[in-house]
């Protein structure tokens, strides 16, 4: 698959990879390819209009690629029913649409919260907040030195039989690819009910929700070559059905009285409000051309970088690299240099046209974990070059040299 | 990059030998600022003379902009009045570090100017958007 695999003709698909800057910093956010920007663009000029409400073809148009687009997502994630995909803003909108609405109505006094110690601030905040409402616990499974989460802490947790379980497919710090089919399974023998962040995950490996047996999986679709202000909340149908409303508002309801209302059934039951219609369109060009690609083939694309990346940085002394080696890690790695801040570091990498992460990244109790206040983080996709990881290694150098 | 007009030598001389660094003891006026983005630390302590600054060290940890800003900073401040170290303001010390800084680090070279502000003179209602946030 790798000899065929052309990452110089992929590159010509983004607009922004022209202009020379070496971007490392696809964990964050990603680039857009032309086909999203240009199917953005169909809809602004060809049937801009809002969906749902009037019966003219513009709208109609507009409906059936929204609509549409909600279906690739259904494939890409295998959901048995287009019912389950729930547009959102983004990973963040989705994990808070859980703790909001299936947390307040199932979480109660004492129940146990489990997440893990790598998880972003969005996969903890929600839940705290949950925690204090209701009373409930949190408890957190930690990393081992190769920054692996201690499945045996898992297991004892899960022993003491959690409510609900919530852990990241990727670590967006380390690049640790958690075994979330193993984890999941453990923890519905358990009882619990599991939530997946995807943000990392889906982009780099993709999921099958069915085989998983997860029961909600959030991502962005920022991350995955599609715009800001757009995700994908996946829940299991039966819970969705059983759940409040997440916002109140337009278009999800059924009738609206003075002092009652029925909602619309699912999807638009958690979709409120005008949406972000072309986002949405934007979220299905940039599915069609991940699919197109390959996940396979961009996650042995980037576990070869990741080899590469490894081994090129293990020369740079005075850096400390952390996270598994390139087996068990997607194309994350975060970086500390002795005697350099990250952001010395990114400025200085900067001024060589290289693009990296400097910070907690949103990642603060696994900083602290880590023993570090912030990390200098590296991240590709699928349109990242060895020659961009080579800028990378001598950006570093140059640091070194500056404040040596 | 042969010569960065970044870090010019004169931040990193600052950085790598920063002056008036350490504490005083019993000092007058200690205050420590804290950047829990970055893990950016400065802190200092003052000894105050019939209103003069007789004597400041600073302490801290972090990128160069800040530690650097901070050492600068202490130098400028040493046998300076009160009433006149209260004028200090944004555009002095950026005058001060002589470099083009970018949104993103502009938290990092105002940090010291954040303790002297809120330790120094006690403000309490700090308007953030003065010092880069």
């Amino acid at each position: 698959m790798l000899a065929t695999y052309d990452v110089e003709a992929l590159r010509q698909d983004f607009p922004f990879l022209q202009t020379g800057v070496a971007y490392l910093d696809s964990a964050n956010t990603s680039q857009r390819p032309r086909q999203v920007l240009e199917a953005m663009e169909r809809y602004f000029t060809g049937f801009n209009a809002n969906i749902h409400r009037s019966a003219y073809r513009a709208s109609e148009q507009a409906t059936e690629a929204y609509e549409g687009a909600r279906d690739k997502v259904r494939a890409f994630l295998n959901a048995a029913s287009r019912k389950e995909i729930i547009y959102t803003r983004g990973t963040t909108e989705g994990i808070n649409l859980v703790a909001y609405s299936w947390g307040r109505q199932n979480i109660r006094a004492g129940d146990l919260i489990v997440l893990t110690i790598m998880e972003h601030h969005s996969n903890i905040v929600p839940w705290q907040i949950l925690a204090r409402e209701k009373g409930a616990r949190l408890a957190y499974v930690d990393v081992d030195e190769q920054g692996l989460l201690r499945q045996d802490q898992f297991e004892t947790l899960l022993q003491q039989g959690p409510r609900l379980v919530c852990f990241t497919q990727v670590s967006n710090t380390l690049g640790t690819i958690n075994p979330y089919r193993e984890m999941t399974a453990s923890a519905k023998a358990a009882g619990a009910t599991v939530l997946i962040d995807g943000a990392q995950g889906a982009p780099h490996l993709g999921i099958d929700v069915q085989e998983t047996g997860c029961d909600f999986y959030a991502f962005s679709g920022h991350k995955i070559c599609g715009p800001t202000g757009i995700g994908i909340l996946y829940g299991r149908r039966e819970l969705l059905e059983a759940m409040p409303p997440f916002m109140g508002g337009g278009d999800m309801i059924r009738a609206v009285r003075l002092y009652d209302t029925d909602y619309a059934p699912l999807p638009e039951k958690f979709e409120a409000g005008t949406q972000a219609i072309a986002e949405a369109i934007g979220l299905g060009a940039a599915i069609d051309y991940v699919q197109g690609v390959g996940l396979d083939a961009i996650h042995a694309h980037e576990q070869a970088l990741a080899e590469y990346a490894l081994e090129a940085l293990s020369e740079v002394s005075g850096l400390r690299v952390f996270g598994p080696p390139a087996s068990g890690r997607a194309g994350v790695i975060s970086m500390w240099m002795d005697g350099i801040h990250p952001h010395d570091l990114s400025t200085i990498l900067d001024r060589h046209d290289v693009n990296i992460r400097a910070g907690h990244n949103c990642t603060m109790p696994l900083m602290e974990r880590l023993g570090v206040p912030a990390t200098a983080r590296a991240s590709f996709y699928l349109y990242t070059t060895r020659k961009e990881i080579d800028r990378l290694v001598a950006g570093l150098e140059d640091a070194k040299r500056i404040f040596g | 990059m042969a010569d960065d007009q970044f870090y010019r030598d004169y931040i990193l001389d600052h950085f790598r030998h920063p002056r008036n660094y350490g504490r005083l003891e019993n000092p007058d006026i200690a205050h420590e600022e804290y950047n829990p983005l970055c893990g950016d630390l400065v802190g200092m302590d003052f000894r105050i003379q019939d209103g003069t600054i007789e004597d400041v060290r600073f302490h801290g940890r972090g990128c160069a902009i800040s530690q650097a800003s901070a050492s600068l900073m202490t130098e400028r401040l040493k046998g300076m009045p009160l009433e006149e170290a209260r004028k200090i303001t944004k555009e002095d010390v950026l005058a001060e570090l002589g470099i083009e800084i970018s949104a993103a680090r502009l938290k990092c070279a105002l940090l010291p100017l954040k303790v002297v502000k809120v330790g120094a003179y006690g403000l309490t209602d700090v308007d953030e958007e003065e010092f880069g946030s």
